[in-house]
C-alpha cells in the first residue's frame, strides 16, 4: 500500500469535562471505501467533525497525502479536498438543488453569480452519477424525498475537487431501493478513486461496500482490519466489547 | 498509489436530466397553480388585497381613485415602504428589529440637526443620517450575533433607548422644521410630465433586456429557459402597469387655475433605484444567497463555510441605514422632524409591509419586491380609511388585524409547504 491518503495519529477530543475521543488513529488510502463503525455515542460524528473541521482536536495529528495539515474550520478541510456529507444533511430546504450544492463556493462572474454554469455542473454532476430521479435541478430542496437529498448531499460533496467523501449514516433513513442506490453510489466513488469513509450500524452495508473495517470503542480506535480479513461476529464483537480474540484492545488492567 | 485530483463527474457526458414537464405554456400555469396550493403564494395575497382595496374604497370614497389621491398615496407609502426593505434582511435571517421605527427617528433628527442647526448641505445631511443607522445596525448586530442576546430583546431595548434618543436629541421635545429644498423635494416634489415618461420607458425596457438576455443565455447552454409567451407576459404587463401608472400621474392635479400639480412623486424613483439595488443584491451575489441560506439553516451554512456572524451582522445593518433613509423621507413629508418621527405605529407598518408581500416570519423566504407591494396595500387601508374617515382608533384596530392575517397567511403556506414535502 502507498501512502495513505488521510493519517489520523493520537487525537484526542474532550467537551468540557467530558472525553468523546481518546487517541484515535485511523488511515484512510484511495479508492477503498473504510467502513467506520461503533455503538451509538462511540464517537463516530465527532470524529467527522473533526476531520471536516466543525470541532478543533485537543491534540493529535492530522495528515493529508503524508505530510501534517492544520484544519480549522470546513473551509481548511474544503481545500484539502476533504468533503461531509452529514448524519443530519445540512441542506438548506429554501434553497434549490443547485444553489445548495454550490453553497458558500459559487461560481461568479465578477461578483455577479453565474448561475447557468453552476445549473450545468450541478446536471452533469448528478448525470454523472447516474442519477435520475430529480425532476429538475431547480427544485427545491424541501420538495425532494429522504434518498433524494442524501443523493443531493452526496453530489454536493464530489462536486469539487474532493480526494476523501465521508458519509455518516447515509443510508440510515432509506427505504431498501434507495439505500441500494446509495451504496452503489458509495461503491463508484471509491472505483473513480477517491478515498470513502462510510460510517454506518448495519453489518450487511459495511460487509457489501467496503475494504477496511475501523471499529471505534468508547472514543477509542479498537481496531482497523482489513474487511476480508474479518467475519460479522467478530466485528460485532469489536462493537459491544471492543475487542474479539487477538483482536482490539487491550485489557483494561494490563493497559494501565 | 496515485490519487484522482480532477473531478471525475465534471467531464462525465451530458447527459441532461429531464428537462421540466414540457407541458408549454398549459405545463406552466399547471406547475404555478401547484405551486399556489403547496402554500408559495409569493405576491399574490397583496396584488388581491391592492385590487379589493381598490374596489371597496373607491365605492365608499369616489375621491380615492383620483390622480391626486393615487400621487398622495405614493408619497405616503414612501416611508413605510423603504422601512419594509430594510426589514426584509432581518426577516429573511428569521430574526426581528423592534427598534427600526425609532432608529429612524434617530437618523431624522441627526439630519434635522446636521441641516437646520447647523446649516450643512443637505448630502452632509443625508450621509451622518446613514451612517448613524450603519451604526445603530453594527450595534444590533453585534449584541444578536457576538453576544448572542435574541433579537427580540436586543431591539425592544433599542426601541425604548432610541425612543430616548430622539427626545434627547430634539431638546426634550421641540420640533425642529426641515427647510433644504432638496430633502423636502423627496416627498413634495414632482418628475416632470417627460422625465416620467423617459424613465417608465427606461424601466421596461431594461426589464425586457435583462429578460432575454437571461432566457438567451440558458437556450444557449441547452438550460430549460422560460417559455416565450410566460416572457411576453411580463414584460407587456410590467409596460401596461407603468404605462397606466405614469399616464395618470401626469394628469393635472390642480384645481387651481394659477398653479400646475402633475408628474411622477420624486419619491417612485428613490424607491425604483433602492428596490433595484436590493433585489439585485439579494439574487445576483453571494451574499444575497448566504442571507437565504442562514435564515434556511443556520448551520448547513456554517458548514458551507459561510462567516454566518458576519451575514447576521449585516442585515442588521442594512435594516438600519434602510430605516435612516426611511426617516429620511419621513422628514422630507412633516418638513420637519419631531419626537414622534419614527414612533407609533411605523415599525408595524415596516413589518406588516414585508409580511404582506409575502416575506416569512419564520425566515428564509422573501424578497425586497414584497415590501414595495405590501407597503402599498397598508397606506391603501391607512389613506383609504383616512378618506372614509374613520377614526385613529378603527385605524390601529384595522392595521393590527391586517398584520395578523398576513402573519396567518404566512403561518398556513408554512405548514402547507411542510407538508407536501
Ligand atoms: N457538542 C457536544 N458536546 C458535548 N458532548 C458531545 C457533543 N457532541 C457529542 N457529544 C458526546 O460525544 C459522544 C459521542 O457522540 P457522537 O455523536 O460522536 O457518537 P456517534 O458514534 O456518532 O453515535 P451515533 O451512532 O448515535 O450517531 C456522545 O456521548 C455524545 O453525548
Ligand atoms: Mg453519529
Amino acid at each position: 500500500m502507498g501512502t495513505p491518503l488521510l493519517e489520523l495519529r493520537g487525537i484526542n477530543k474532550s467537551f468540557g469535562p467530558v472525553q468523546v475521543l481518546r487517541d484515535v488513529a485511523l488511515t484512510v488510502h484511495p479508492g477503498e471505501v473504510t467502513a467506520l463503525i461503533g455503538d451509538n455515542g462511540a464517537g463516530k460524528s465527532t470524529l467527522v467533525k473533526c476531520i471536516g473541521g466543525i470541532y478543533p482536536i485537543d491534540s493529535g495529528e492530522y495528515l493529508m497525502e503524508g505530510k501534517p495539515v492544520h484544519v480549522h474550520n470546513p473551509r481548511d478541510a474544503a481545500s484539502h479536498g476533504v468533503e461531509i456529507v452529514y448524519q443530519d444533511l445540512a441542506l438548506c430546504d429554501n434553497l434549490d438543488i443547485v444553489q445548495n450544492m454550490f453553497l458558500g463556493r459559487e461560481k461568479k462572474s465578477g461578483m455577479i453569480l453565474d448561475e447557468p454554469t453552476m445549473e450545468q455542473l450541478a446536471q452533469q454532476t448528478l448525470a454523472g452519477l447516474s442519477v435520475r430521479t430529480v425532476k429538475s435541478v431547480r427544485q427545491q430542496v424541501s420538495s425532494l424525498s429522504g434518498g433524494q437529498r442524501q443523493t443531493v448531499a452526496i453530489a454536493k460533496a464530489v462536486l469539487w475537487n474532493s480526494k476523501l467523501v465521508i458519509l455518516d449514516e447515509p443510508t440510515a433513513a432509506l427505504g431498501v431501493a434507495q439505500t441500494q442506490q446509495v451504496l452503489e453510489l458509495v461503491r463508484r466513488l471509491a472505483d473513480n478513486g477517491l478515498a470513502v469513509v462510510l460510517i454506518s450500524h448495519n453489518m450487511n452495508d459495511v460487509f457489501a461496500v467496503s475494504d477496511q473495517i475501523a471499529a471505534l470503542y468508547l472514543g477509542r480506535m479498537a481496531a482497523q482490519v482489513k474487511t476480508s480479513d474479518v467475519t460479522h461476529s467478530q466485528v460485532v464483537e469489536l462493537i459491544t466489547s471492543g475487542r474479539s480474540g487477538t483482536l482490539g484492545l487491550v485489557e483494561e488492567g494490563a493497559a494501565a | 498509489m496515485s490519487t484522482t485530483t480532477t473531478n471525475p463527474y465534471e467531464t462525465g457526458e451530458k447527459v441532461a436530466l429531464p428537462a421540466k414537464d414540457d407541458g408549454g405554456l398549459w405545463g406552466y400555469l399547471r406547475s404555478y397553480g401547484q405551486r399556489v396550493r403547496g402554500g408559495d403564494m409569493g405576491a399574490l395575497p397583496a396584488v388581491l388585497g391592492i385590487i379589493v382595496l381598490s374596489i371597496v374604497f373607491s365605492a365608499a370614497r369616489p375621491s380615492f381613485l383620483t390622480p391626486l389621491n393615487f400621487a398622495n398615496l405614493l408619497t405616503q407609502a414612501g416611508p413605510i415602504v423603504v422601512l419594509g426593505m430594510g426589514l426584509v434582511f432581518v426577516l429573511l435571517l428569521g430574526e426581528i428589529d423592534l427598534s427600526a421605527g425609532f432608529a429612524s427617528g434617530v437618523c431624522a433628527a441627526v439630519l434635522a440637526i446636521m441641516l437646520t442647526t447647523h446649516g450643512f448641505p443637505w448630502y452632509v445631511g443625508v450621509l451622518a443620517a446613514i451612517v448613524t443607522g450603519v451604526v445603530i445596525g453594527l450595534l444590533l448586530g453585534f449584541l444578536v450575533a457576538k453576544v448572542g442576546i435574541p433579537s427580540f430583546v436586543v431591539t425592544l431595548a433599542g426601541f425604548l433607548a432610541f425612543q430616548g434618543t430622539v427626545l434627547w436629541l430634539l431638546k426634550e421635545g421641540t420640533n425642529i422644521s426641515i427647510r433644504d429644498e432638496v430633502i423636502i423635494s423627496l416627498e413634495n416634489e414632482y418628475l416632470p410630465p417627460t422625465v416620467g415618461w423617459a424613465l417608465g420607458a427606461l424601466t421596461v425596457l431594461g426589464f425586457a433586456a435583462t429578460q432575454l438576455i437571461q432566457q438567451r443565455n440558458r437556450r444557449r447552454r441547452g438550460l430549460p429557459a422560460l417559455l416565450w409567451q410566460v416572457v411576453t407576459f411580463r414584460v407587456v404587463g410590467l409596460a401596461v402597469l407603468v404605462g397606466i401608472a405614469v399616464a395618470v400621474l401626469n394628469e393635472e392635479r390642480s384645481r387651481n387655475a394659477l398653479f400646475s400639480l402633475k408628474g411622477v412623486p420624486i419619491v417612485v424613483p428613490v424607491i425604483g433605484v433602492l428596490l433595484l439595488l436590493w433585489t439585485f443584491v439579494l439574487r445576483r451575489t453571494a451574499f444575497g444567497r448566504h442571507i437565504y441560506a442562514v435564515g434556511g439553516n443556520r448551520e448547513a451554512a456554517r458548514r458551507a463555510g459561510i462567516a454566518v456572524d458576519r451575514i447576521r451582522i449585516s442585515a442588521f445593518v442594512i435594516c438600519s441605514a434602510m430605516a435612516a433613509v426611511s426617516g429620511i423621507l419621513a422628514a422630507s413629508m412633516a418638513r420637519s422632524v419631531d419626537p414622534n418621527t419614527g414612533g407609533s405605529n411605523v415599525l408595524l407598518y415596516g413589518v406588516a409591509a414585508a409580511v404582506i408581500g409575502g416575506t416569512s416570519l419564520f425566515g428564509g423566504k422573501g424578497r425586497v419586491l414584497d415590501a414595495v407591494l405590501g407597503g402599498l396595500v397598508i397606506t391603501m387601508i391607512i389613506n383609504g380609511m383616512g378618506l372614509v374617515g374613520w377614526s385613529s382608533a378603527y385605524k390601529y384596530v384595522a392595521t393590527g388585524i391586517v398584520l395578523l392575517l398576513a402573519a396567518s397567511v404566512d403561518a398556513f403556506s408554512r405548514r402547507r409547504s411542510a407538508a407536501s414535502s
